[in-house]
């Protein structure tokens, strides 16, 4: 859908918020005004042709739901080794955190740093304070600290790359079936669920929990 | 005014971090009555901070390039790779489709940021209309494939914490794809730091 209709000047009170259901698009600052959206319907900017708004079709308990199948399969994704090498009968495997300190002891700080960001500690606070947040508005309420949790879910979204170490572990699977037996283990298949349910969770604009999940009356 | 009004126009400014829609006041310190973050018009600094960033990456980029980035060593027999020539070593041993996908990762993905980011900023600062559509839709493709480097270290760190097997084999990490990880984290925020919404500002003779 393109081109909603242009808003007038609404008169507003002296309030910084603007009451008129508007929209401005994030990536040029057209301003739009909002229309609902039938299911399946996505809005475009017609200026600059980026994603306005999309239809939502979870409600919090959906998501909330998600949210903690995507807790389970996390804690297995880290608890099971990823895979196991063997040569000449002697076998190695290794967990993600086994990893990350290995590349710890091997003089590679900034890579475990970076891995254990990316890779453990983003992800779950992801999961963590989404879940918090869901937990509440399930019941029409918005959680305690909702306002710094919504701002560092913001901040946290760009810096998780858990999908990025899924294609890393299948390149590495190759690479070392040149010269070792390789056998897969059950974290690289909790890993590959954990990829779909990001995937899931990527097509969910978290802004809108703002509007789910009205202010109290203080 | 257009058919298109921008925020500017209609006096409003959008939340940077929640997306609310405000009114433009003119005091110092406006701060977004939803969600608190600081109310601004452009992202601070975008053009200064974006070069300042793309630099550095690509300062980084060279030694992360020139260094080997791992060691493979069994029975003696020292081995090490450069991002480069680990592309050439999974293409010639066996799947030329994998290669492919670190290629893009690791040499492609990068050289686009760059390029791209460098093109955006250039074009921003002239206040130029040239291809405003496709330079927003690049932005976007950068902002979208920018993490997706990531892999070459994984792929190092994980091998590492694999393949130890003493004398027989042995994989070691070495300085190259530490620098390495730190153009990705670097090109990322240069992205990040970039605000789209430049591309669209300047002269508006064409719309």
């Amino acid at each position: 859908m393109r081109g909603m209709s242009v808003p007038s000047h609404a008169g507003a009170a002296e309030r910084a918020e603007v009451p008129a259901p508007l929209l401005i698009c994030e990536h040029c600052d057209t301003v739009y005004r909002r229309r609902p959206l039938a299911r399946g319907e996505t809005a475009r900017c017609a200026r600059c042709g980026a994603l306005l708004e999309r239809h939502h079709g979870l409600g919090p308990g959906t998501m909330l739901a998600l949210v903690l199948t995507a807790l389970v399969v996390f804690v297995e994704a880290n608890a099971w080794p990823i895979v196991t090498l063997g040569l000449n009968g002697e076998q190695v495997s290794t967990t993600l955190w086994g990893m990350i300190t290995f590349m710890w002891k091997q003089d590679a700080q900034v890579v475990s740093v970076l891995a254990a960001g990316t890779l453990f500690f983003f992800p779950l606070a992801k999961i963590l304070l989404l879940g918090w947040v869901l937990l509440f508005a399930r019941a029409g309420r918005r959680a305690p600290g909702f306002r710094p949790v919504m701002v560092a879910l913001h901040y946290l979204h760009p810096w998780t790359m858990s999908e990025v170490f899924v294609l890393g572990v299948l390149v590495s699977i190759v690479k070392a079936h040149l010269y070792f037996d390789v056998v897969p283990d059950p974290g690289v298949f909790a890993y590959a669920v954990l990829v779909v349910l990001i995937t899931v969770f990527a097509g969910i604009d978290l802004r809108r929990l703002w509007e789910l999940v009205p202010e109290r009356p203080a | 005014m257009s058919a298109l009004p921008r925020a500017h126009e209609l006096g409003l400014i959008g939340c940077h971090v929640c997306g609310l829609v405000c009114r433009d006041a003119p005091v110092p310190d406006a701060a977004c009555p939803r969600c608190g973050s600081p109310l601004h018009r452009r992202k601070t600094a975008s053009c200064a901070r974006t070069w300042a960033l793309l630099i550095a990456a690509f300062i980084l980029y060279i030694p992360a390039n020139v260094l080997p980035i791992m060691r493979t060593a069994s029975l003696g027999d020292v081995d090490d790779n450069t991002i480069l020539s680990g592309v050439v070593e999974l293409w010639v041993k066996g799947s030329p489709d994998l290669a492919v996908i670190v290629f893009t990762a690791s040499i492609l993905v990068p050289l686009t940021k760059f390029l791209v980011l460098a093109t955006l900023l250039v074009s921003a600062h002239r206040g130029s209309a040239w291809a405003r559509l496709q330079r927003a839709r690049l932005y976007r493709l950068v902002e979208f494939i920018g993490y997706w480097s990531m892999l070459d270290v994984f792929v190092v760190a994980l091998l590492t914490a694999l393949v130890q097997f003493g004398v027989f084999s042995l994989v070691a990490p070495l300085p190259g794809v530490i620098f390495f990880g730190l153009t990705v984290v670097l090109t990322m925020l240069a992205s990040m730091s970039f605000d789209p919404r430049l591309i669209w500002d300047g002269r508006s003779d064409d719309d």
